[in-house]
């Protein structure tokens, strides 16, 4: 059996109206949640939702479950922040610097990893992150425990002060709203399409003549590409980056919100990260161990709901529309 | 360089190359029975190593019996995990029991953390074992020759209970076809709850043997883990006695790149690795499956 991975292709026709009242109430939010909530966790919570996002363009596309995708998390933080902060590149570029980094290691790690499929690939993933995850504890760059501090925001093309928090949070907003855009376009392009059928029947597309390697190859770069545009605008936007954002703690961070949410629906990363940054939030305030309460979801997904919150619901959905 | 540490960096190659084998071995066994990689085996690890310390800690029993009486624990505790929890996701895609088996690891070590902290806990060496001989070219600690051999015992010895024995003959062919043997009256889901509950006391012990060595510490678990991982992906899971010999290798030649060059001793079994899946992606005695 294979993983539920609640494809969008199951409910494209049926569920399109309803995904855009979705995503038009999840403007509104976006929009009007700085008066309410403070900006700065915001912005954390956005990065983590953008970073789910990419996470799940690649399982939701090629059905690979990464488990390493902290390092390109954590290397585009690092770049960005050492570039704005020491070689004062302006905010644009640091965020540029930081992306093209992740794509660097996506390339490398995904012509490695995609060698091997399912369990392995996994297991390489993790592998290759924990290489790079002392790579960054070895290089004098990062400053190993202490990490790059007081990274400076500057300004958004030379005009807008970025110290500003209200400023800050709707250009992170703005990024990870094209971010969101780019993975519901990439799932419904004729590449995404592709992908689906090589995750469900590989030899079928070898034998039609589809180059599935560089297929999933592109995609595992797009995705460490976008990972590393999270990790970056979350270097700048909080000031720091650290051994926690390579490490081992993040890539499965990122793997639950997107279980918890739903595999490879588009809204599934943003509910699930929503909920898990605001549970990390408020579990460290009253001194519950956090790592036991995500060892426990965990479980509960897999034995309970495997669709996840937006996959299950969406499960629903279908089987009532169906019916009536 | 100096003859003595390169000996006895080669030493405690040998020794972490041992743990490796061990650890790889049950999840070998798990795997193959399974198909269901244990990422919670560094949590029994890690167990094995407390439950020794707090044997002796709380009820004044020492290393001896604890080597016997640790992992029978955690073999029960893991037993218990299948039974209740575990075996409910075997008929699904394999990566939810990655996934479960990897919760349940964050569940056990963060509640260790929780209780005992970050810093670790001494573990005396046993009495009988302390000191050590001078070879001449090296100095050798009782306690650490002690670790390989027990060790070297223990992998030669599963791999002739499963290659060798009629249980070990049951096991395989369990693996090859569960149903048949199902039909020869053999309680193959017994089978499965005792092969894995000596895959995790095979890390049950790894772990009471690490515990004088290294300190008894909630994380130790963690960082083998992913190591072995690794042994895993280059061995690939084709063979028993591949494990084993690519475990020790593997050490081995950790401990050589930390005479060396010791910034790179934690990457060189990660660059193997790339090596390998690059020129042989199946792992070097692994089978296509």
């Amino acid at each position: 059996m294979a993983l539920e991975i609640s494809g969008i292709s199951a409910s494209e026709s049926k569920g399109r109206s309803l995904e855009w009242v979705a995503m038009a109430i999840g403007v509104v939010i976006l929009i009007g949640a700085p008066f309410v909530i403070y900006p700065v966790f915001l912005m954390e919570l956005l990065c983590m939702a953008l970073f789910a996002c990419a996470f799940n363009l690649l399982i939701g596309g090629g059905g690979l479950l990464s488990f390493g995708h902290a390092a390109f998390f954590g290397g585009g933080a690092y770049i960005a922040a050492e570039t704005a902060k020491e070689f004062g590149f302006p905010f644009e570029l640091a965020i540029l610097a930081g992306t093209l980094t992740a794509t660097f290691l996506g390339l490398i790690a995904g012509a490695i990893a995609i060698r091997r499929s399912g369990l392995i690939f996994a297991m390489v993933t993790l592998a290759l992150a924990q290489a790079i995850y002392f790579l960054a504890l070895r290089l004098p760059f990062t400053h190993s425990e202490d990490g790059i501090q007081a990274v400076p925001r500057g300004w958004l093309l030379g005009v807008v002060d970025l110290r500003d928090n209200m400023a800050m949070y709707y250009v992170t907003a703005g990024i990870f709203f094209l971010g969101y855009v780019l993975v519901r376009r990439v799932w419904k392009s004729p590449f995404g399409q592709v992908l689906r059928a090589i995750k469900d029947n590989q030899p079928r597309m070898i034998s039609l003549g589809f180059p599935v390697d560089r297929y999933k190859l592109i995609n595992f770069v797009l995705s460490a590409a976008l990972a590393g545009v999270a990790g970056s605008l979350k270097a700048v936007a909080l000031g720091l980056a650290t051994l926690t954002d390579v490490d081992f703690t993040t890539s499965a961070a990122v793997v639950l919100m997107v279980l918890l949410g739903g595999l490879g629906t588009l809204m599934g990363p943003v509910v699930g990260a929503v909920i898990t940054v605001s549970m990390d939030e408020y579990l460290a305030g009253i001194g519950v161990p956090v790592p036991v309460v995500i060892g426990v979801i965990f479980v509960l997904i897999i034995l309970i709901f495997r669709r996840g919150i937006v996959g299950e619901f969406l499960y629903y959905l279908n089987r009532w529309q169906s019916r009536g | 360089m100096s003859a003595m540490a390169l000996f006895g960096q080669l030493l405690l190659g040998l020794i972490n190359g041992s743990f490796y084998a061990m650890l790889s071995l049950g999840l070998a066994i798990v795997f193959g029975l399974l198909g269901i990689v244990n990422a919670a085996q560094g949590a029994f690890y890690m167990l094995g190593a407390f439950f020794a310390w707090m044997l002796g800690q709380y009820l004044g029993i020492g290393y001896w019996p604890s080597l016997l009486l640790a992992p029978i624990g955690v073999a029960a505790f893991g037993m218990l995990l299948e039974r209740t929890i575990i075996k409910r996701v075997y008929n699904l895609d394999h990566l939810y029991g990655l996934l479960l088996t990897l919760g349940l690891f964050q569940i056990i070590q963060g509640l260790f953390v929780y209780w005992y902290g970050t810093s670790g806990q001494p573990y005396d060496y046993p009495e009988a074992l302390s000191g050590g001989h001078n070879l001449g070219f090296m100095f050798l600690p009782n306690y650490r020759a002690w670790v390989v051999v027990a060790s070297l015992i223990l992998c030669f010895g599963t791999w002739f209970a499963i290659e060798r024995t009629r249980l070990g003959a049951y096991l395989r062919a369990a693996t090859e076809n569960p149903t048949l043997v199902r039909a020869f009256g053999i309680n193959v889901p017994l089978l499965v709850t005792l092969a894995f509950g000596g895959g995790v006391a095979l890390a049950g012990v790894a772990g009471v043997l690490a515990a004088p060595i290294y300190q008894v510490n909630p994380l130790m678990g963690g960082n083998i883990l992913i190591t072995v991982f690794a042994v895993v992906v280059i061995g690939g899971f084709g063979s028993i006695l591949g494990s084993i010999v690519t475990g020790l290798m593997l050490g081995v030649l950790e401990g050589f790149s930390k005479v060396f060059y010791p910034e790179a001793s934690n990457m060189v079994i990660f660059a193997i690795m790339i090596v390998v899946l690059m020129t042989k992606p199946q792992g070097l005695f692994g089978r296509e499956r």
